[in-house]
């Protein structure tokens, strides 16, 4: 299955999405980042149990914070699914991609560059 | 421990949107253990503050520093040599840590960026329980470990009242009777007997009432 | 027991008549027409009106001064007065303005909490709590001093009295409770609202077998029900109350037009069954808003003729 996705997607590896937490959510976004958001495991089949479940909870507060100050929550998502599920990553990619490309750049990337 | 909660961001922005040096001071005992005021939220707190500065096209800098302490002189001496550098500082300690950074640093404005709450414990992650008023003059002694002062919303001495049902209190059915507590509780440690005696009138002069507080101790000062 | 206070409720009861009660809320403003139109269906009816004091903790008229309009009436009341507004400054203090007026009955709450009112923002008080507000009551009488220890020039004559709950959980400490209360020196006792007599009973009999009910004259509340909405809200949403599930098909059973007719029923027969107990010395009848019913359940309940005591 040589399959492809986006090339404008980072992927940064974490042991568990649990690990994930509101503060790398938010710094993603201050620095540039278009958009951030966590690929974890289906409910149900976290290997410790919560970690995705904890994962949810937390984009759900920076979207919140990010409500709160006039940037856009949307670029903050939260997706599940199976580990083996190449054709749903994909799926996923490809509609974060479209839905961030929607929303334009991060004007916060343009803000920081002329404050530098 | 001290339980503290966040303060929503809209608050504290309204504070600090007329300065342009910010540093968020977090705390590492008590706030942290609570997840109001550590490291971590001072993380996030600033970082929300520098995107709402740079949404609003506002050239601010906020920064981070979480002490050990702030109700010890000795860790809020730690940004002595830097507190100048700032037009204000966000305490994300509590209302005791708060109040202590700005007697120290007179000349800076300190706001809040938590509500201080109250005297509790961690009955779970993200449940955080009301203990202890520190009312001055203990008498868990007579009431099986269990407080009446704090925990009945009536603060009677004499429970319960004809509100508590079926173990809870009127005002809530998620919340404990303390005097169903207590009964219970004495039950247990077969001590019911202090039930019957009536709890004379308290001496309240060493709660708030009595106004601000002092403990001395001559022992240990030097 | 005989009658230490000159309370004409005290002396009927203390005459080993059953004492009858009712009570007066005072109005939402300022007007002292409503309470007294209130407190004239009262008249001859009952041997002293309660005057509630800011009940659920919804802002009225004062206790105080609705109980002084009641004794200007000529009519005895009895002032409740609750520890959650005021501090033992306050409550000291307001006993001493009723005892000026010659307000001869008291009944010591600690009230409910301001949560259940229209200023739940607000702070409560709970200096003392009701047990202790009675003792204090009773030093100023017995003692003639007041808690700072002073002596008290015409010390209030008040017949003093709490409430009790005995459907309040937990049910066992419902009799140690009341033992305190009389310790404190509670003379007389008025109950919660009773529909579970069963339980009522058994309450009164432990009372009984502890000698309580020689040291105090318990007076058993009752509420008529105005509908069977009524029945189930208390049953459901009013904390403490005890509503059997029978008594509520009662009135759900009965068509609406004829439920406040079966309410009043349920009361009298209630009343009747409870004067038969030895442990029962009076009745405390809460007509909520409905005070015009009032003089037909004493009637009714063959409590009237009210005894004569000078």
């Amino acid at each position: 299955m040589r399959l492809t996705y986006p090339t404008s997607i980072r992927i940064v590896r974490v042991p568990c999405t649990g690990k994930v937490d509101v503060g790398h959510l938010l710094r993603a976004i201050e620095k540039g980042a278009d958009g951030v958001y966590v690929v974890g495991c289906k409910e149900g089949e976290c290997h410790y149990k919560k970690g995705n479940f904890r994962a949810r909870k937390r984009v759900e507060q920076a979207k919140k914070i990010l409500a709160s100050i006039g940037s856009d929550e949307g670029r903050v998502e939260m997706y599940n699914l199976s580990s083996s599920d190449a054709p749903l990553f994909v799926k996923y990619a490809g509609e974060m991609d479209a839905k961030i490309r929607n929303l334009g750049p991060n004007p916060l990337k343009k803000k920081n560059r002329r404050a530098a | 421990m001290i339980v503290a909660d966040k303060k929503p961001v809209e608050e504290i922005i309204e504070y600090v949107k007329d300065h342009s040096k910010i540093l968020v001071l977090g705390c590492n005992e008590c706030v942290t253990v609570c997840e109001a005021g550590g490291k971590k939220e001072v993380g996030i707190l600033a970082s929300t503050l520098r995107m709402y500065f740079a949404n609003q096209g506002r050239d601010a800098a906020v920064d981070e520093r979480t002490l050990e302490r702030q109700c010890d002189h000795e860790y809020l001496e730690e940004i002595r040599d830097i507190a100048d550098q700032y037009d204000a500082i966000v305490s994300i300690a509590c209302g005791v840590g708060i109040q202590f950074t700005a007697e120290k640093y007179l000349s800076i404005p300190v706001y809040p960026g938590v509500n201080t709450c109250f005297l509790g414990v961690t009955e779970q992650r993200g449940l955080w329980t009301e203990r202890c008023q520190a009312c001055g003059n203990c008498i868990l002694a007579y009431t099986g470990g269990i407080c009446p002062v704090s925990r009945c919303a009536k603060r009677i001495l004499n429970g319960p009242c004809g509100g508590s049902s079926k173990g809870t209190c009127e005002i809530s059915k998620d919340l404990d009777c303390a005097w169903q507590l207590i009964i219970d509780r004495l039950k247990a440690i077969d001590r019911l007997d202090l039930y019957e005696k009536m709890f004379p009138i308290k001496d309240w002069s060493t709660d708030r009432a009595g106004g601000p507080r002092k403990v001395v101790r001559e022992d240990v000062q030097i | 027991m005989s009658a230490k206070t000159p309370s004409k409720l005290e002396k009927i009861m203390a005459a080993g008549h059953l004492g009858v009660t009712s009570e007066c809320g005072p109005p939402r403003g300022s007007d002292p027409d409503t309470i007294r139109e209130k407190a004239e269906l009262l008249r001859g009816y009952v041997d002293a009106v309660n005057v509630t004091d800011n009940q659920t903790s919804v802002v009225r008229t004062s206790s105080l001064a609705t109980c002084i309009h009641l004794k200007l009436m000529g009519i005895e009341p009895v002032l409740q007065m609750v520890t959650r507004d005021r501090n033992r400054i306050a409550l000291q203090s307001d006993i001493l303005g009723a005892a000026s007026f010659d307000i001869f009955n008291l009944l010591c709450l600690s009230g409910d909490h301001q949560s259940f009112g229209d200023n739940p923002q607000g702070q409560n008080v709970h200096d003392l709590d009701s047990m202790q507000l009675v003792w204090t009551a009773r030093k100023m009488r017995d003692e003639g001093k007041f808690l700072g220890g002073a002596d008290i020039k015409r010390p209030p004559q008040m017949f003093v009295g709490a409430a009790a709950n005995p459907f309040a959980d937990p049910f066992e400490i419902r009799v140690p409770r009341l033992a305190k209360k009389i310790e404190a020196g509670a003379e007389f006792i008025q109950t919660q609202c009773i529909y579970n007599l069963d339980k009522f009973e058994l309450w009164v009999k432990q009372a009984q077998d502890r000698g309580l009910t020689e040291k105090t004259y318990i007076m058993a509340g009752v509420t008529p029900f105005k509908s069977a909405g009524m029945a189930k809200y208390m049953k459901n949403r009013v904390p403490g109350m005890d509503v059997p599930d029978d008594v509520v098909k009662r009135m759900s059973d009965t068509p609406k037009e004829k439920q406040a007719e079966e309410g009043v029923n349920i009361c009298i027969e209630t009343i009747q069954r409870l004067k038969e107990l030895d442990g029962v010395k009076g009745f405390h009848i809460m007509a909520i808003e409905w005070e015009e019913m009032v003089p037909d359940i004493v009637k009714r309940a063959g409590l009237y003729p009210r005894p004569e005591i000078d």
